[in-house]
């Protein structure tokens, strides 16, 4: 059904599904820098490309810095290519002897990324998420379709042809910045972001497709909204999507839309 | 035995330490804005440092006692009266039931914290039992006080008293402030500005503008430049992170920040001094003045090594004072 996720097999090759054409490799560690991000959180950046191959070995250090699950980190964030660690300062700096809680840390991060070859990677999950792409949900699709000479069904065809990787979760809770789009349907962000985007809008803004989970403001083009709710404050884990996730877009009917909407399963 | 709130203020929430562990889901710590507040007030009622208190503004709200408890107010001083009687900032107060709690007027700082004996009873989500106005969840049924709010207290305190009385000892808080400039880590963009942005950064002040909030300080200040145009990709941001926005000017992120951004990152307040920058109003200025970071790892540390030396003071003094009788 909708929303429920299937595991993908364990293993490297969990990044490197021949529908991505990725070329994904983890034995060898992206040039990095890793630099301060305040004096309780630090920084490794590997550079400044929304690129599938980096992408996956952020997640691979994200999933292995949770299941290390080091006393006196508070959050690790994953994104395009950089992983940022927010730490207790006072903590690490007992485990630091004479050092800096900073060079601790950096140290840390250093071991942790030459040690990810040796290690299985998390299963990937995958998410079958419906989309409605009815001219009354989808207020920027028909001039884009304009814009680009292409009639609505082919722009459909082209977004939902490929799953998307959940690159990182950002700007409000559960807001899944997924890519990359096919560059027939790549299209910059509205000059001046709408005060209002429903809950559940698609958007899409450079090579980013991503949902609003919330209403709110926003800049992206809207293309289609989900029935599905992506936000359950309820839930151990209250966002849809998390980060490393491959998201597989379905069109469906207005009608299929509110049925879903109405009588959510 | 609880609160009642006769009148609401402009901002009132219960906060804590902060939420953390969820920021890889986009959900920010939201935790209180004045750390150090937080924990003296809690310190002073000898409750855990990160226990829930609320967290007010001016105007500040209207509070009624329905039962005895041990109170301690920290941070913004808003000219706090008990049934028209001034109270001292870090002090602990008993309180005697049917008490009302107010605020005069705002004499300095922004944000003033109420501890209680205990704590509050407070919604828990995600591990923690700050506000998150978002989500509409922990604190106070995941909102700001309202008028008619009841707020309860989460353990008994059975040291009735007739009136109010202020406790003779008080916790000295002008070390944990440090005066003066407001120490900035340099962020990974900081060398990339041109060299009249950096005479600013480092000289200038900046104004805190109208539209700042939990969110972040907008600040206004000579427009800045980097030498060379750079495209940041969204990456994880803190507290305190302070970015260079398209039109030159920059915005401090605070308690209740994005969780990633892609702005250029200049520099980072250093942890000492963002209980400071916590008590800034909209129209102050700051000054910045960059630190190593092995500076602002000791600063830190005599910070929290004061707050520990505080802590086992009050601990004893209140056990004395609450025993002897």
């Amino acid at each position: 059904m909708y929303g429920i996720e299937k595991n993908v097999e364990p293993k490297i090759a969990a990044f490197s599904s021949d529908n991505l054409r990725l070329t994904c490799s983890v034995e060898k560690p992206f040039p990095y820098r890793i630099y301060p991000i305040g004096d309780q959180a630090i920084t490794i950046d590997f550079g400044n490309l929304i690129k599938d191959e980096i992408n996956a070995q952020v997640m691979a250090l994200f999933y292995w810095l949770k299941e290390e699950n080091l006393h006196g980190i508070k959050d690790i964030i994953p994104a395009y290519a950089s992983i940022s660690l927010v730490y207790d300062g006072a903590l690490i700096r007992k485990w630091a002897g004479h050092g800096l809680a900073y060079q601790y840390m950096e140290q840390y991060l250093t071991n942790a990324l030459q040690q990810l070859d040796l290690l299985a990677l998390p299963s990937t999950r995958e998410l079958l998420i419906p989309v409605c792409y009815h001219q009354s949900l989808a207020p920027d699709l028909k001039g884009l379709c304009e814009e680009k000479k292409m009639d609505l069904d082919e722009f459909v065809a082209i977004h939902t042809a490929n799953p998307y990787r959940v690159y990182m979760i950002g700007f409000l809770p559960g807001f899944a910045y997924m890519g990359s789009l096919d560059e027939r349907i790549v299209a910059p962000r509205k000059r001046t972001p709408r005060t209002h985007v429903a809950a559940g809008s698609v958007g899409i803004a450079g090579v980013q497709t991503g949902i609003y989970p919330f209403a709110s403001p926003g800049g992206w083009q809207l293309i289609g909204q989900t029935p599905l709710s992506l936000f359950n404050a309820n839930a151990g884990v209250p966002t849809l999507f998390q980060p490393g996730d491959l998201v597989q877009f379905e069109p469906i009917s207005i009608d299929q839309f509110y049925q879903l909407k109405n009588n959510p399963s | 035995m609880g609160i009642r709130v006769i009148k609401s203020g402009m901002a009132d929430s219960l906060r804590d330490a902060g939420r953390f562990g969820f920021q890889h889901l986009g959900i920010p710590p939201s935790g209180a804005m004045d750390n150090v507040a937080l924990q003296v007030a809690n310190i002073l009622v000898g409750n855990p440092a990160g226990a829930v208190v609320l967290e007010m503004h001016f105007p500040a709200p209207q509070l009624e006692f329905n039962s005895p408890t041990l109170m301690a107010l920290s941070g913004a001083d808003f000219q706090a009266t008990m049934d028209g009687v001034e109270l001292p900032l870090n002090q602990p107060v008993l309180v005697s039931t049917g008490s009302v709690l107010k605020f005069v007027k705002p004499l300095s700082g922004a944000r003033c914290y109420l501890a209680v004996k205990g704590s509050f009873e407070a919604d828990e989500w995600l591990g923690s039992k700050t506000t998150n106005e978002f989500a509409e969840r922990g604190g106070f049924q995941g909102r700001n006080l309202q008028k008619g709010d009841w707020l309860a207290f989460a353990k008994p305190f059975s040291y009735e008293v007739e009136e109010s009385a202020v406790m003779p000892w008080t916790a000295n808080v002008r070390e944990l402030y440090p005066q003066g400039p407001c120490y900035l880590i340099s962020g990974a963009e900081y060398e990339l500005l041109d060299d009249a942005s950096k005479q600013c950064l480092n000289h200038e002040p900046f104004q805190i503008a109208l539209n700042s909030n939990r969110m972040g300080y907008r600040l206004q200040s000579a427009p800045m430049h980097l030498g060379e145009y750079k495209e940041c990709l969204s990456s994880g941001v803190d507290f305190g992170t302070l970015q260079l926005l398209p039109d030159a000017q920059t915005i401090l992120l605070m308690a209740d920040h994005q969780t990633t951004a892609g702005y250029p990152r200049l520099g980072h307040v250093a942890s000492v001094s963002l209980p400071s920058l916590a008590q800034l109003n909209a129209g102050d200025s700051i000054s910045f003045q960059l630190i190593e970071m092995a500076t602002a790892e000791s600063l830190f540390a005599a910070q929290e090594k004061h707050l520990r030396q505080l802590k086992n003071a009050c601990n004893f003094r209140l056990q004395e004072y609450l025993s002897n009788d």
